[in-house]
């Protein structure tokens, strides 16, 4: 198996192994016109994930600014880099109540795109995402059988996360099981995980059938999704988590490339495809469990992050992969704004903003499919 | 020197391939043929590893592919060949020049040096689809595909060349078009190259040595000139044929009508001389 992406040159003697391979040729006006092109497409698709960053950063702002007393968003700025002509009390509201909270929606909406991203290639699956493969009905379901159970004797703010990731890790577990059978293709992994799906969300259901009302309320809010438990400490774990895990899947991302033309060709290029099945959904598994045990369920994120990202950088993993991180850090940041705004003075669950906008998108990217990139 | 040893492949209960003993020769062009469900694909895969054989052995070089061994898998084995397999489908947003770098994956980093490209835009240049090099894959032609994927797996160093039905979706051009480049590369990188062919007539002009897997029998292999007779192609493929010669002395295989069962009514003469 090959491991990693090679920095080092290649030695002289395996470069002349082969004598087709000239020794630097004259330069090739078309081939030139070839690379330059490519070295303009490189800039360019910089350039649309720099843009994607910033329009993250300034939703951050907004998210920040937004809330029960309105701030400005030039106090939130002030506020976030020291400058002077602040008041304690804004200080107070950003970083306190609201920077968590909106810091959050931008590492869970990268662990969710950049999830979303590699589960479609893994799978060669537009439809991919560990939502629609059950990881997150799965998480739900452990956070409501611990909130029936009462936490099971731990306190309700560590049990629930816990058992979220717990169930999460076991789909995970389930669906690794099937990844690591030979012969078995992407489609089996996809089946599973709509299997996985139905099972959970049934369960989930039967346990809010036998609660009481109010018991059944708090597992629906859970459900929802909800960014406003975020502290600095949750923060802070999700964060390390996700830029562990995808650092690791850049790392692999162009065996995924290989991979997504098809699995006999991605061996044949030097891809051990059931090793890398197994590692990437064990990678993705363990960031979006992460993700969803501290925020609930947010589904629609790692579904369309990639596909906006195609959009703008094409499918260089090089780019793909960082950009559908900052498509779903956009996304989720500008759907806290919109949970927020919707009906002032309240707060909409978030869960029902991402689908509520999520869907005609969806719909849009379903009919301009032919003509991707 | 390639050789293959009383080679045996089962594929469940089923055993496809029965007591193979072959050799492939680096610089000559093999052409599998054979009817359908006679091992040709399973040839290709077990050669490559994908598939386990069940006994025999396969031996390139120094090393021996045994049943139940694991270097099949691993990339000691596989990095002498390059194969394209049946499936051309792609499914990526990528331009034809960054699906041919992509053949050269585990030297890939996060900067793609110039070298890489300058190598990738002379094997786009070979396949002649150089023009196509910023063209979206997904916009291309089933043919020009084939061609950037031949380019892609040109990427590597390979001592083994493996193409299943390159050209069973191309037209005329495109089809002459692969299988002289896939002769040029054969030649000047001294290859061996195994290329599953369906029709038989390109099958002659393009093989150095054809194998014909048959049902129920061993496979056999030889010059087209002196392997191709009706009677062989008639028992391998149940097809009545007649063998005609081109004007370099190639078989042209003509085909009749079916062995067994009736022959195809004639239809009535509507015109007849001196009627």
């Amino acid at each position: 198996m090959v491991r990693g992406p090679s920095f080092r040159l290649r030695t002289t003697a395996s470069a002349r192994r082969s004598h087709s391979v000239p020794t630097m040729p004259a330069p090739h006006p078309a081939g030139q016109t070839a690379i330059q092109r490519h070295r303009h497409r490189e800039q360019r698709r910089l350039w649309m994930l720099l843009t994607y960053v910033g329009l993250s950063l300034a939703s951050l702002v907004l998210d920040v600014a937004t809330g029960p007393s309105l701030l400005s968003p030039g106090e939130v700025v002030r506020s976030l880099f020291g400058w002077e002509g602040r008041s304690a009390m804004t200080d107070a509201i950003v970083w306190d109540l609201r920077l968590p909270m909106a810091l959050m929606a931008l590492v869970v909406g990268a662990a969710l795109g950049a999830g979303g991203a590699q589960m479609q290639l893994l799978l060669a699956n537009p439809m991919a995402s560990p939502y629609t493969l059950g990881m997150a009905a799965a998480a739900g379901f452990g956070a409501a059988a611990t909130l029936a159970f009462g936490g099971f004797g731990l306190p309700v703010l560590v049990a629930v996360p816990l058992g979220a990731f717990v169930f999460s890790m076991l789909a995970a577990g389930f669906l690794l099981a099937l990844a690591s059978l030979r012969r078995r293709g992407g489609d089996t992994i996809i089946l599973g995980g709509i299997a996985l799906l139905f099972l959970f969300q049934s369960l989930v259901s039967l346990i809010q059938f036998m609660s009481a009302p109010e018991l059944s309320q708090q597992i629906l809010f859970w459900l929802f999704g909800s960014l406003t438990k975020a502290t600095w400490l949750t923060l802070s774990i999700t964060a390390g988590v996700t830029t562990l895990c995808c650092g690791l899947l850049f790392r692999l991302s162009w065996r995924l490339a290989a991979l997504a033309m098809g699995e006999l060709r991605a061996a044949s290029l030097g891809v051990n495809v059931r090793a890398l099945r197994v590692e990437v959904l064990a990678i993705v598994a363990i960031m979006t469990a992460t993700a969803t045990s501290f925020v609930g369920v947010i589904g629609f994120i790692g579904l369309i992050a990639p596909h906006i990202a195609r959009m703008a950088v094409g499918e260089d993993q090089r780019f793909h992969l960082p950009a559908s991180m900052a498509a779903g850090a956009l996304m989720l940041s500008a759907a806290s704004v919109l949970s927020k705004t919707i009906v002032p003075g309240s707060l909409f669950p978030i869960g029902i903003v991402t689908a509520l906008v999520g869907v005609p998108f969806l719909l849009w990217l379903i009919f301009r499919r032919p003509g991707l990139s | 020197m390639i050789a293959l040893e009383q080679v045996e492949v089962r594929r469940g209960t089923a055993c496809i391939i029965q007591d193979l003993t072959l050799s492939l020769t680096p610089g000559l062009v093999h052409v599998v043929i054979g009817p359908n469900g006679t091992g040709k694909t399973t040839l290709i895969r077990a050669l490559f590893g994908d598939l386990p054989i069940s006994r025999g052995g396969i031996r390139i070089g120094d090393q021996a592919l045994r049943p139940n061994s694991r270097l099949g898998r691993g990339q000691a084995w596989r990095s002498h060949f390059a194969y394209m397999p049946q499936d051309t489908h792609l499914d990526i947003a990528l331009t034809a020049l960054e699906v041919v770098v992509v053949g050269r994956l585990g030297r890939l980093g996060l900067h793609i040096d110039d070298e890489t490209l300058e190598l990738a835009t002379q094997r786009l240049d070979a396949a002649g689809v150089l023009h196509l090099a910023d063209r979206d894959i997904g916009t291309l032609s089933g043919g020009q595909r084939q061609m950037v994927l031949f380019a892609q797996v040109m990427m590597r160093e390979p001592r083994v060349m493996l193409l299943d039905e390159p050209v069973s979706a191309l037209d005329l051009r495109h089809q002459i078009r692969l299988l002289d480049l896939v002769r040029l590369e054969t030649r000047k990188r001294d290859l061996a190259t195994v290329v599953v062919l369906h029709d038989l007539n390109l099958a002659c002009q393009y093989a150095d040595r054809l194998i014909v897997m048959r049902p129920g029998a061993s496979a056999i292999m030889g010059a087209p000139t002196d392997l191709i007779s009706a009677a062989l192609i008639a028992d391998t493929y149940g097809a009545s044929v007649e063998i005609l010669r081109d004007g370099r002395g190639n078989p042209v295989i003509q085909p009749i009508g079916s062995l067994g069962g009736d022959p195809p009514p004639v239809p009535p003469a509507l015109f007849s001389p001196g009627a």
